[in-house]
């Protein structure tokens, strides 16, 4: 489970419908207490894909550099990811999983025309082949 | 022992550290090390062939180990490797056009093809290909494509084509093979210097593969015979070196509704796409318009690598065969840019215009027009601007005056480059495009002759120094080309 504040999902669906009709990626940053994952802080990410950003998100190499060495020095760890899918349900795709680690959260914002609709969050299986869904816990 | 940093979603497998002590002296070795030590650890990085998961970089310090010797890359004792996970995702798979199902070659005219013993062993290494095997290259014969051009694009393009199989190759060029073309269109040899293009591109295609047959059109491509030509052709492929001819060769494309794979070339850098109305973009949609005449010089003016349109159109060459055999992912819908110099391809993402005047939502071209007067007058091809007969002065009078020991100005408007191939003792070097700012170091009271290449470029600059008040000016008629023909053969034309 991970908790993620309203205002926190507001601001997933606001970036998802800012960069509409491409896709937006942002790291979830936070603590673990008692097996819960708290999202302290959302930081949106640059979306570095070379093509296809309607379609296709990339965190640069050296931008996730950055955030170890930002962990290991505020011990605030990265919880996971949020990204958009433009006009595409909030579902993983293969092409999610193929890239996905596990322990991460990944949550995924659907946006369709422009508009913010459906928010999910997912975990990575111990056998690669498919994600679980995680529930997210608002708070106001 | 180098020590690892493993990142959160990791750590689990690593018992909970966040570093690891490993030994090894190369990160394939370091990681061998953590992977057998921690099992659960090792599927996360490494794939069931063994070799590094896609979504994991190792990073020595601060540089990824992938632009250093990848898993060879050597890690002293004291050094330190991160594992950065690479984050990515997205709504399934980039949907790429494929060329699958097109049916450019309808079945039975494939089936109609028929291939003898010696074309059975001919093309025997396309046959073992799956992708081509026989039905495939019954399709290649059955193929018509029309090349426009058979200069450095259009020459590597026709010998593979013909290499090929491809049973019908069609040229349009009225042009002479000249000793300055032989530096790239590889078509013609130094025999055929002074011959008919068309004629030596046929010789050579025969003697690459005497199956091909080779329509030719010894004609310029205009907007009266084009459509005409085109129409019983598959696919046309653009080798030409100017505008007006390559924005017909798309509108033809357009309205006959065919594949119009384009390339172009320049200096060191080329493009390459395929343009197909039908499909994705247009060459309208990308370039709305020509530029302005003389901003983009031709080769003629610019220069180009010998070997650039060797690998622009061979591009050309297995687009067009893609779209004959319907296999993999055609450059519709995206540029291919190739720079020779840096040695790297670039692909730009092309979109259709909904607002194309041919290929539109509400095109307002339904015929072809007059490309020469759409493109502009080319620089080069502008009559010069009219001089007196007072303001010429021949190669041989020059010549006279200069044996008589008369003191001139003569100043050469060329480029430096032009200076450095051939020059006029006694000239003095002011680039046309100077002309005007550098006015101050000539005379205005003196007689000048100027010079360029032909005459065109002096009179131009002759005009503009006859605006700032000169009045003793004589354009050198023929320029150093006449100069070379007339008084001192050994001074090289270009």
């Amino acid at each position: 489970m991970i908790r993620v504040s309203e205002a926190q999902q507001e601001a997933i669906r606001q970036h998802g419908a800012r960069t509409f009709p491409h896709e937006c990626v942002g790291v979830i940053l936070g603590d673990v207490e008692d097996g819960v994952k708290i999202a302290r802080e959302l930081r949106p990410l640059e979306n570095v894909h070379e093509e296809g950003h309607e379609r296709r998100y990339l965190v640069s190499p050296q931008q996730m550099l950055a955030l170890d060495q930002e962990e290991r020095r505020t011990r605030r760890k990265v919880l996971g990811f949020y990204h958009s899918h433009p006009n595409h349900p909030a579902r993983p795709s293969d092409y999610d999983r193929d890239w996905a680690w596990p322990w991460y959260t990944y949550i995924i914002v659907s946006v369709m025309d422009g508009t913010p609709v459906e928010m999910t969050a997912w975990q990575l299986e111990e056998d690669r082949r498919s994600f679980r869904r995680e529930e997210i816990e608002g708070i106001a | 022992m180098a020590k690892v940093l493993i990142p959160t979603a990791l750590q689990q497998y690593a018992g909970g550290a966040d570093e690891i002590e490993a030994p090894g002296g190369t990160v394939l070795a370091v990681l061998s090390a953590l992977a057998e030590r921690y099992p659960e650890l090792k599927k996360h990085l490494f794939g069931d062939d063994g070799r590094l998961r896609q979504f994991v970089n190792v990073y020595k310090g601060t540089e990824d180990t992938r632009t250093l010797q990848g898993l060879d890359t050597p890690v002293a004792a004291d050094e330190e490797l991160t594992i950065v996970p690479s984050i990515a995702g997205g709504t399934g798979t980039i949907e790429r056009p494929t060329t699958a199902g097109f049916g450019i070659i309808t079945p039975e005219r494939a089936e109609a093809a028929t291939l003898d013993k010696e074309e059975i062993l001919r093309y025997s290494r396309h046959l073992m290909l799956p992708e081509v095997n026989l039905e495939g290259q019954k399709k290649l014969k059955a193929a018509k494509v029309l090349c426009i051009g058979a200069g450095g694009l259009g020459s590597p393009l026709a010998m593979y084509l013909a290499a090929a199989g491809v049973g019908t190759i069609g040229i349009v060029d009225f042009d002479v093979v000249d000793l300055t073309n032989l530096q790239r269109q590889i078509l013609h040899d130094t025999n055929d210097v002074g011959r008919s293009k068309l004629q030596s591109a046929k010789d050579t295609i025969h003697d690459i593969n005497p199956h091909v047959e080779v329509v030719g059109f010894e004609e310029q491509f205009t907007s009266e015979n084009a459509m005409e030509i085109a129409r019983p052709f598959d696919i046309i492929v653009d080798g030409t070196d100017n505008f007006p001819t390559r924005y017909l060769t798309n509108d033809v494309s357009v309205l006959l509704g065919k594949p119009n794979v384009y390339g172009s070339i320049f200096r060191f850098e080329g493009q390459a796409s395929v343009f197909w109305a039908e499909k994705g973009p247009c060459y309208r949609c990308l370039y709305p318009e020509p530029p302005p005449p003389g901003l983009v010089p031709s080769c003629a003016e610019g220069g180009v690598l010998g070997v650039l349109p060797g690998i622009v159109g061979c591009i050309q060459a297995i687009e067009a065969i893609k779209l004959i055999l319907g296999i993999g992912n055609p450059l519709i819908g995206r540029l291919l840019l190739f720079n020779a110099l840096k040695m790297q391809f670039r692909e730009l993402k092309l979109r259709k215009d909904p607002n194309c005047p041919i290929c539109g939502e509400n095109p307002t071209l339904h015929a072809l027009i007059d490309y020469e007067q759409f493109c502009g007058i080319r620089g080069e091809e502008a009559p010069p601007p009219p001089l007196s007969e007072s303001e010429e002065i021949t190669v041989r009078e020059l010549k006279d005056r200069m044996d008589r020991g008369e003191p001139l100005t003569v100043v050469d408007v060329r480029e430096p480059y032009e200076y450095a191939i051939a020059s006029i003792p006694g000239t003095k070097l002011i680039p046309l495009g100077q002309i005007e700012e550098r006015a101050g170091e000539l005379d205005p009271n003196a007689e000048i002759i100027l010079h360029c290449r032909s005459g065109k470029r002096s009179a131009d600059a002759l005009n503009r120094l006859k605006a700032k008040g000169f009045h003793r000016l004589k354009n050198l008629k023929g320029g150093i080309l006449a100069w070379s023909e007339e008084i001192d053969p050994s001074v090289p034309q270009y």
